[in-house]
């Protein structure tokens, strides 16, 4: 079915207790015609791996406000990477420095968007750079 | 259109056990699984969960949420959760769901939990994919005639009450609970046919998933169900199984036809005749399948 539908994983690693910004997106992209997994708070990088393998998702979508993300973001690349899963588009949304920006992208985040980004411009994003789905 | 595996190939159909849980949303569904998983780990046994939320109508998207409430088990190697989004499939499930649990069942989790997505009143479909079906409801959702009405609750091997700590759940779970589980079989003479199908009998039992209280007992009641079932002639139930397997896929493939590239036209066209009031439906049914038919499928 070539028209499946993308399925995203959004997820919240680490202890940040805010999480209206990942469900405003996990909504907007269910609107997008998105099929989202939403997990819940404080997630670590082996739980949010472990999601994304067990729901063959297409895309993790990271959601992180607590700073940790130089140390997070690139473990869940990893593990990802660990578990066969290097095709899988992973992307970065928060607060999160401009400065740390390249050495994400270096650990395999695709594409970090900050805040004022558009649901539409995420989806676009997805869709035009999530893996062939057969 | 691609074949997943069916469960015939993954060659150990009579060992596994399939759980559906079903009942409206909200009433504790996901919890209620969130809380069986324990129970389950705590037995050292392994479970895996399909968990089923609806697609939208409009936008073909899905918003899945189940593992929101099953965080717990993430990194737990024995418990694996798959959601599912129903893309547009009526009855509970994705058409895809019981595939889904047949691969998972091949990779030898002891228990599969199938959890529908929330049911209204006849999405029964869930009843023919499992071996034992869960009817979840929560207290305060309906007087005696609600609970006589047919449908979702008729299908039940196990009716739980879930948010048992609500005071209006009643010592004996309301009125879903009494009716469900003290229905009168139709006697032989007394006007039934002595081989009409009869209702279940479903056992009654009051859980409160959020704290875990009866859950041991249900587990111990869906074991029973198992082994029961396990000596009862079950040829029936798999027929059925079959029957709704099959068609799902076939329900999904017409579609799939009706709306191929050399057929969309006529279809839209007949469903653009219903829309304007000058077809009637059933009309409309048999030319579209007559379309079917004379381009040979």
């Amino acid at each position: 079915m070539p028209d499946r539908p993308i399925k995203v994983l959004i997820a919240k690693p680490g202890l940040d207790g805010h999480d209206r910004g990942a469900k405003v997106l996990a909504r907007g992209l269910r609107d997008e015609g998105f099929e989202v997994v939403y997990t819940g708070l404080r997630q670590t990088p082996e739980m949010v791996a472990t999601a994304a393998l067990q729901e063959d998702v297409d895309v993790v979508g990271l959601s992180i406000l607590s700073g940790a993300h130089m140390t997070l973001l690139p473990r869940i690349c990893r593990l990802l990477a660990e578990a066969g899963l290097d095709d899988v588009l992973v992307t970065a949304g928060g607060i999160i420095p401009d400065d740390d920006i390249p050495a994400l992208r270096e650990a395999g985040v695709a594409e970090v968007f900050g805040p004022g980004t558009t649901i539409a411009e995420v989806a676009e994003f997805l869709r035009t750079n999530v893996r062939p789905r057969d | 259109m691609p074949s997943p595996p069916s469960a015939a190939s993954t060659g150990r159909p009579a060992e596994r056990t399939w759980v559906g849980i079903t009942g409206p949303p909200g009433a504790g569904k996901s919890t209620l699984v969130s809380a069986l998983i324990a129970e389950v780990r705590t037995a050292g046994r392994s479970v895996a969960v399909v968990a089923v939320d609806p697609s939208s109508p409009i936008t073909g998207g899905a918003l899945l949420g189940d593992r929101v409430r099953m965080q717990a088990y993430a990194g737990d190697r024995d418990v694996f959760i798959r959601s599912m989004a129903s893309r547009g499939h009526a009855g509970g499930l994705a058409s895809t769901s019981g595939a889904a649990a047949a691969v998972i069942d091949a990779c030898g989790f002891d228990l599969v939990l199938i959890e529908t997505v929330g049911t209204g009143q006849a999405e029964v479909e869930v009843a023919a994919a499992a071996d034992t079906t869960v009817v979840l409801e929560a207290p305060e959702t309906g007087d005696e005639v609600q609970a006589i009405k047919a449908g979702l609750l008729e299908v039940a091997d196990l009716v739980v009450v879930n948010k048992g700590d609500r005071p209006a759940r009643a010592a004996d779970g309301g009125p879903a609970a009494g009716h469900a589980g003290r229905g009168r079989r139709p006697k032989v003479g007394s006007g039934g046919a002595p081989d009409r199908p009869l209702p279940k009998r479903p056992e009654v039992l009051i859980t409160t998933a959020s704290t875990g209280a009866g859950v041991p007992e249900l587990l111990a009641s869906l074991d029973r169900h198992r082994v029961a079932g396990r000596d009862a002639a079950t040829s029936e139930a798999r027929l059925a199984r079959a029957e709704a397997q099959v068609w799902a896929i076939l329900a999904d493939r017409l579609r799939a036809s009706l709306h191929a590239e050399d057929r969309r036209a006529a279809t839209e066209s007949v469903l653009g005749e219903v829309a304007g009031h000058r077809l009637d439906p059933y009309t409309a049914a048999d030319r579209l399948m007559g379309n079917l038919v004379d381009s040979d499928v």
